[in-house]
């Protein structure tokens, strides 16, 4: 039996026959049942010659499906995709998306998430790529299912389709006054359909359904604690596990006695290589267990702390590219040059729930439950771990407490299978916060060098900007600079590193703003105008207008004890710009008063859901920017507790006003991510227009000299 | 040991120092309350004790047998929903929603004791709870809106 995992989704026993899927039609519809289908497939997969013999039979290697819509015989809408939901809201934003285009009520589509059983396979839910692609793929899938349904009804009334429309699940003839649901036309049929590009899509203007506010889908199984969480699954036999874990990053396992805890009723060691596990009936005899396992460790090598990070980082890059002759001919003409270098803290998600995974294996197939943004990811490090074939590994996602970037990985998934494979019962794994602090991986420390040159007209025109191991997004600049170099220099990091929400672009954008503004000091020009002046990019001119206008900046804006600032930058589709008021006492006490924020990307699918998602991504920025730092030495993690890694509270949410843009003639993009990178540069703008004092580190307090006052 | 939680009475075999949050979702399998740090420090598994919001991750089972418990699958009444789960829902005041039945219990407690509370009294009451997805301003606006429905 499948537990009922995901609410709001019914929950499929899977077929035997689904072992050897492929997009046959017959084989398909033996599998989900009749209706009309629509496949959503990479571009060139139909050769011509396969088109025109037969669209609807030609059988379509697996993997080479994106997603599929399918109607079935009562009208129900089910809607099949790899991405899977942590709190940005796409199992809502991409219902919405469905329903707009095929004319049906929302109630009446349900998605089917990152179960790798069910879903064509996916890249992950990542880079904000879920709203530019998947939802408009699956705006046109559904607009595919209801042109076809139209022309069904067409056939069957023989009618003109032209006449016909579609509304509410229904197709309706006007003139005759015939009505048919979506449920009668696909009754006893097998259509499969792939999607047409030239299908007509509803203009933003025009949307019904998109561009209104929806709210969470499936949020009443929230509010009422029925949603079962993966830490919250429970399955017959399942016993809880718990891994040994080495006291520091340098840690050898030299020898362990586990007699004392396999001594003790119901505990199960396992031992496999370098890794120890346990499993027990209850996770507090696990937690006990583990306890009396004598481990022997030795340390090896050695590793910097976080002192000495940022040399190291500077030390440890790979040699750069010569600097092109222009840019120093260029920063040789120049009446003035600024040079600045910046620090950028490793940080942590702090995904409220930790990694978790239930894992069962049966007949040689392994089932885990686990919260990931790559579940498909997940299930080929699986399949490589246990040397299984991937057809024999399914990875089922529920809905799951959040992830920022912070969950690429299935490290408590192949805990788990290791521990189930070697008990041969179900193994549910629940990471501390200890563990998650300490075992999943950080957001990349980082050195930016910027160096400009600035013309005797106050024109900037040399600029050279280098970025040490936090990565290359956002790097470039949008200010009208002649001669310029902006590289991305990796480096070693000493700690685990990956994605984060807004990554690379937050630490790029933070150094570039930052600098911005300090040449706007030395020129005495005004923040909002020097950067209008020497930007091209009409979107993010709009943005900081907008931003400004909406905080009330104007250039003699003082007042003693105050300062303000103004950043704006652009990442992922999403355009950015950010005002912050800040207060500062005599004692170097800082504290955020107010920020504004503009962001613009493109049409709006759901207002209330973006107004969240970048009211979301301002909040948790400004932990990054004001507090949040993974302290480290030697190896080993020093503030791995909430009790000691600060993470943004009530008390330090500022007034906070968003005002959206609406491109409606412009394509969606994602909103998880670039409302983040403004609020860090605005803030450290804000501080030096307050005390002359312009910071360099992120975060900014406290070591800065400066603290925060609540 | 004897609990009632939810007004059930349920019989339980833990040790004496066992947390509270760990008998109700693993011995008992009432998981709405969550895990999220197991040191009092995010509020993720508040339940209330005799009406007051406490941290059920850092509370031993033994100190409240024959209290009253409740969780937040206790706070449904007759199939309708309590004003502030509504509240939560109507002003969409969460993302994950891990973080939200921790809230919506410290809510629930907070409005016990100060049915019309400001800005201010929502902020201290409420420091405890983390929500990592940052939707504190609608949380704010949600007990607001359960504290007008309630005064109705
Ligand atoms: S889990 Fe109890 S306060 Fe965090
Ligand atoms: S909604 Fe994700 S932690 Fe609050």
């Amino acid at each position: 039996m499948i537990p009922e995992y995901m609410s709001g989704t019914v929950l499929e026993e899977l077929p035997e026959e689904k072992k050897e899927f492929s997009f046959s039609r017959r084989r398909f519809f033996k599998v989900f049942g009749k209706g009309l289908v629509v496949l959503i497939v990479a571009k060139d997969l139909f050769s011509r010659e396969a088109l025109a013999a037969n669209p609807a039979s030609a059988a379509i290697p697996e993997n080479q499906v994106g997603a599929w819509i399918h109607i079935l015989e009562d009208g129900t809408v089910k809607v099949f995709t790899g991405k899977v939901e942590v709190g940005q809201n796409i199992r809502t934003s991409l219902s919405q998306a469905v329903a707009e285009e095929l004319r049906v009520p929302l109630s009446s589509v349900i998605m089917i998430m990152g179960d790798t059983d069910l879903v064509p396979p996916d890249g992950g839910t990542i880079g904000s790529r879920s709203t530019p692609q998947m939802g408009s793929q699956l705006r046109r899938a559904a607009a595919t299912a209801r042109l076809a349904l139209i022309e069904m009804a067409a056939k069957n009334w023989n009618a003109d389709p032209k006449s016909l429309q579609a509304n509410q699940g229904m197709v309706i003839d006007p003139g005759a006054n015939k009505k048919m649901s979506y449920g009668e036309l696909t009754k006893g049929q097998q259509l499969l359909l792939h999607l047409s590009n030239d299908v007509h899509l509803a203009p933003a203007n025009e949307w019904k359904v998109l561009g209104k506010t929806a709210l969470k889908i499936n949020g009443d199984s929230f509010v009422t604690g029925k949603h079962k969480f993966v830490s919250d699954m429970k399955v017959p036999d399942m016993l809880y596990g718990k891994v040994l874990r080495a006291p520091t990053y340098l840690s050898k396992l030299i020898s362990a006695d586990i007699g004392k805890a396999q001594a003790i009723p119901g505990v199960t060691v396992v031992r496999d290589g370098d890794f120890i596990g346990l499993v027990a009936a209850n996770p507090r005899i696990a937690e006990k267990a583990i306890q009396m396992i004598q481990a022997q460790w030795d340390t090896i090598g050695t590793q910097p702390s976080r002192t000495e990070i940022f040399d190291y980082l500077v030390k440890n890059g790979n040699p750069r590219r010569s600097v092109a002759n222009d840019l120093e001919q260029a920063f040789a003409s120049a009446d003035m040059r600024l040079k600045n270098t910046f620090h950028v803290n490793y940080i942590a998600h702090v995904p409220l729930e930790p990694r978790a995974a239930l894992a069962r294996w049966e007949d040689g197939k392994l089932t885990v439950w686990t919260g990931t943004q790559r579940p498909f990811g997940v299930r080929q490090e699986l399949s490589r771990t246990f040397n299984v074939a991937e057809d024999n590994v399914r990875v089922i996602v529920p809905d799951t407490g959040s992830a920022y970037g912070g969950k690429h990985s299935g490290e408590a998934a192949l805990e788990a299978a290791r521990l189930s494979r070697a008990v041969k019962k179900p193994v549910k794994l629940v990471w501390t916060r200890e563990e998650e602090f300490v075992w999943a991986y950080f957001r990349p420390a980082g050195v930016i060098e910027v160096d400009s040159g600035i013309g005797k007209d106050g024109n900037i025109v040399a600029w050279k900007f280098h970025n040490y191991n936090s990565g290359p997004a956002a790097i470039d600049t949008q200010y009208a600079i002649s001669s310029q170099e902006n590289s991305y220099i990796p480096s070693k990091t000493p700690l685990k590193q990956g994605s984060y929400r807004g990554l690379a672009s937050t630490a790029n954008v933070f150094a570039r703003e930052s600098h911005i503004a300090d040449i706007a000091r030395l020129l005495k020009k005004d923040q909002l105008e020097f950067r209008l002046k020497n930007l091209n990019d009409q979107r993010l001119k709009a943005v900081l207008e907008a931003a400004a206008k909406a905080f009330g900046w104007n250039s003699n804006m003082q007042s003693s004890g105050r300062g303000y600032g103004i950043a704006c930058g652009y990442d992922k589709g999403g355009y950015v710009a950010t005002c912050a008021e800040i207060a500062i006492n005599d004692n170097k006490e800082v504290k955020v008063i107010r920020l504004t924020e503009a962001f613009e990307c493109g049409a709006i699918v759901n207002p209330g859901q973006l107004e969240n998602q970048i009211m979301g991504a301002m909040i948790q920025g400004l932990g990054g920017a004001l507090f949040e730092a993974v302290d480290f030495a030697d190896g080993k993690i020093l503030n791995h507790r909430l009790s000691l890694y600060r993470v943004p509270r009530f008390e330090d949410v500022p007034k906070i006003d968003i005002v959206m843009l609406n491109r409606e003639d412009l394509p969606s993009a994602g909103a998880g991510e670039a409302a983040i990178i403004g609020v860090a540069p605005a803030i450290r703008n804000a501080i030096l227009d307050a005390s002359g004092i312009g910071l360099t580190t992120l975060p900014l307090l406290p070591d800065s000299g400066f603290s925060i006052k609540i | 040991m004897l609990l009632t939680i939810n007004g059930i009475k349920h019989e339980v075999n833990a040790d004496a120092g066992a947390s509270l949050l760990s008998v109700l979702r693993d011995d008992l399998d009432i998981t709405g309350s969550k895990y999220g740090c197991g040191e009092g420090a995010c509020g993720a598994c508040t339940v209330l004790v005799n009406g007051s919001a406490i941290r059920s991750c850092i509370t031993p089972v033994s100190l409240v047998a024959g209290k009253e418990i409740t969780t937040i699958e206790g706070l449904e009444k007759n199939g309708k929903l309590h004003p502030v789960q509504e509240a939560f829902l109507k002003s969409d005041a969460f993302q994950c929603t891990y973080c939200t039945s921790g809230m919506i219990m410290s809510s629930v407690s907070l409005l016990m004791m100060n049915p019309k509370p400001t800005d201010a009294d929502i902020i201290s009451a409420m420091n405890g709870n983390i929500c990592r997805c940052g939707t504190y301003p609608r949380i704010i606006k949600a007990i607001k809106l359960a504290a007008e429905s309630q005064n109705k």
